[in-house]
């Protein structure tokens, strides 16, 4: 599962009469500017690095002329780099003839365009089926074929129509079952929702996350929108003037962003909506593992501490405080053990979004544990850190 | 003698110089022609029995039988029945007035030049659609194709070929062409670049590329190049009657020369109601198919 599945190493695209001339140049470390004042080359893209894992949504986030639709396009060889090394399964996708290059396209990679790419003079199924077709396979097993997935993408019904009466919202779902439809396990989107309104956008973006859970594919996608980026991506790589300037998950590009114009990016993000609890959880000051009472209580004095959180053989139980500790130890009778006294709190799972558990934790007197959906201990989230990571807009991170 | 300076008369060549050039041309053409004119005659010929054969299947079959055939044939492509309606009352009207069996040889030749035109000029607008150094080559003889006055290219056809139905399709055709080249070329180029990178992406090899998207996309423009080879080639009809070829044309050039007003307007008509046939049908025919490519292509 970890192993990478797309190996891209020392990518370099120029834009020229003559690129390979101008190499030496780039190489230097020259400016973009420089050179295009100097030789009339364009640098698209520059020493790009990238290794992407199998499975995962690994997002190309940039603004427009920082070369991410043509880094896109190097992956199915839509574009030939100037140098550089593409591998696919350790398979050189630059090695591959005409003809190889023809079946790794149809077989490995299918991809979704910004404006659909749809073919307007063919019906919505046969745009859907046009994968199969031009490998071949015959017209019966297609349609089937498409059928099922344009049912996926919730179109079924419109098979018979012409792209051209369809919304765009509608249309793009067309260009999706059809990259679907191939079965390739890569899948590229090229801006695929820009062109769609937020509405719509935030949609296909939600069918995109269901539809990914079911298919694992490993899919590359392409974006100038943050938010969309931080939604969808396991992984964000920050594209500027052709130089990859950042690649990490998404919290770490909000947490640590790697210079000015990562930073600059990410300052309008709204962090309690793309982080979770697990980025900004610690773990607690005060674990309680014995039974007794005066040794628990002892624990707290030594901490300075007045509440803990009761385990019991590593399972959480709840919270105690010193005063309950210290009114059932005056109260007569036998002293219960532990766990009977501590307290039910409310607990938060650690994959909820930071607005979500924001009334939680303010609500409550202590930090709030965070418990996974199997009861698994994970830490806690105080509400210092919780005002600490939010108010914090000037990126230095402060994540314990 | 001072007065005469290359600063006051141009300096042209000598005149002696010039002749000489124009003979030795002549002369070497005239060569070329007598050697090997039998031979590329022999190539026409297939032509030639054709274009005899199907003007006399026009002249030949009865008049009311040709009128079915060509109505059906409207029918079929514009599913129009005022259109066919319209084509029924021009035919008849030619007839009445004496020009059936003119009109049947101009509707001939024009239609085998438009196939001729097509076959050859789709071809040739692929080609150049798919390299910028065929468009580059064939761009400026087209140019010349277009601009070059008819009667200039029709001395060496003539010359080669004498007079008769083979130069006369050779010139309508030289004439005709250009339109349908530089409409496919145009077409082609101007397909939709995301939606040809869209099938390149799936796999798509050159000829699935060619036959699935570039041509069934560009042929609204396409449509309309074949539409303007069409009536380029009806306005050719009477300059091609000049070096023989029978129909319409001739009774024009007849009325020119001998001053027959009305015969020539009479003519000319029955040349404008097949172009308005032509054109109307074609077009028809194209918007139908094209109907659900949408707003997105003219035509």
């Amino acid at each position: 599962m970890d192993e990478p599945i797309i190996k891209i190493e020392g990518l370099y695209k120029i834009f020229g009469t003559n690129p390979e001339s101008v190499m030496a140049m780039v190489m230097d470390g020259a400016s973009k500017d420089e050179i295009l004042s100097k030789t009339g080359h364009a640098v698209g893209l520059s020493n790009i690095n990238l290794s992407i894992k199998r499975g995962e949504i690994f997002v190309i986030m940039g603004l427009s002329g920082s070369g991410k639709s043509t880094l896109i396009r190097h992956f199915n060889r839509l574009i030939d780099p100037t140098e550089g090394k593409i591998l696919v399964d350790d398979v050189d996708v630059m090695g591959l003839g005409q003809k190889e290059l023809e079946q790794f396209r149809r077989h490995r990679m299918s991809m979704v365009f910004q404006h659909f790419g749809l073919m307007p003079h063919r019906t919505v199924i046969e745009n859907v089926a046009y994968g199969l077709m031009v490998q071949g396979v015959n017209k019966t097993t297609r349609h089937e074929k498409a059928t099922t997935w344009l049912d996926a993408v919730g179109l079924g019904g419109y098979e018979d129509q012409y792209p051209s009466q369809l919304s765009g919202g509608q249309q793009q779902r067309v260009g999706l079952a059809r990259a679907l439809c191939t079965d390739a396990d890569i899948l590229l989107m090229d801006e695929a929702f820009s062109a769609l309104d937020p509405l719509i956008r935030s949609e296909m973006q939600d069918q995109l996350i269901e539809l990914q859970d079911k298919l694992r594919k490993t899919i590359i996608f392409i974006t100038h929108d943050l938010d969309e980026a931080l939604r969808l991506g396991d992984k964000i790589a920050i594209l500027k003037d052709g130089k990859l300037s950042q690649v990490g998950k998404p919290e770490e590009i909000l947490l640590n962003p790697a210079d000015d114009y990562v930073e600059a990016f990410v300052r309008d993000v709204n962090r309690a909506r793309v982080l979770t609890a697990d980025v900004v959880m610690k773990p607690p000051v005060l674990r309680l593992t014995k039974e007794n009472l005066d040794d628990a209580l002892e624990q707290m004095r030594g901490k300075k501490h007045d509440y803990g959180y009761v385990f019991e053989e590593d399972e959480y139980r709840g919270i105690i405080t010193r005063e309950i500790i210290e009114n059932e130890i005056d109260s007569p009778g036998p002293n219960a053990n532990l766990c009977e006294l501590a307290e039910d709190m409310a607990t938060v799972q650690p994959d909820t979004s930071l607005e979500e558990i924001l009334p939680t934790t303010l609500g409550q007197p202590y930090p709030v544990p965070v418990v996974g959906e199997d009861g698994e201990f994970h830490g806690v989230v105080s509400r210092k850190s919780m005002i600490s990571i939010l108010s914090d807009n000037n990126g230095t991170s402060d994540k314990a | 003698m001072a007065t005469e300076s290359w600063l006051t008369k141009f300096p042209e060549m000598e005149r002696a110089d010039l002749v000489a050039i124009r003979k030795g041309l002549d002369e070497s053409y005239r060569a070329f022609s007598r050697t090997y004119g039998d031979a590329i005659e022999s190539v026409f010929n297939p032509l030639l029995k054709f274009l005899v054969w199907f003007e006399n299947l026009l002249l030949a079959s009865p008049w009311w039988l040709v009128i079915a055939v060509v109505v059906a044939l409207v029918y079929g492509a514009s599913r129009s029945w005022k259109l066919s309606l319209g084509v029924i009352g021009s035919f008849m009207l030619i007839g009445y007035f004496g020009m059936w069996e003119n009109t049947m040889r101009t509707m001939s030749i024009i239609t085998v030049c438009t196939l001729l035109s097509i076959f050859m000029g789709i071809p040739i607008g692929i080609a150049m659609a798919r390299s910028d150094k065929t468009r580059a080559v064939v761009t400026p003889i087209l140019d010349i194709m277009q601009t070059m006055p008819a009667f200039v290219y029709l001395i060496p056809v003539v010359m080669l070929l004498g007079i008769g139905k083979v130069p006369g399709v050779i010139a309508v055709v030289i004439y005709a062409i250009p339109p349908v080249i530089r409409l496919t070329n145009l077409g082609i180029r101007l397909v939709d670049k995301e939606v040809l990178e869209a099938a390149t992406a799936f796999g798509a090899n050159s000829s699935q590329r060619l036959w699935g998207v570039q041509l069934p996309l560009a042929m609204p423009t396409i449509m309309a190049g074949i539409n303007q080879t069409i009536m380029m080639a009806l306005a050719m009809v009477v300059i091609a009657s000049m070096i023989g070829v029978k129909g319409l044309g001739q009774p024009v050039l007849k009325s020119i020369t001998n001053q027959y007003f009305t015969m020539g307007l009479f003519n000319g008509l029955a040349i404008v109601a097949l172009a308005i046939i032509f054109d109307r049908v074609s077009q028809a025919y194209a918007k139908r198919t094209q109907r659900h490519l949408g707003g997105t292509q003219n035509g």
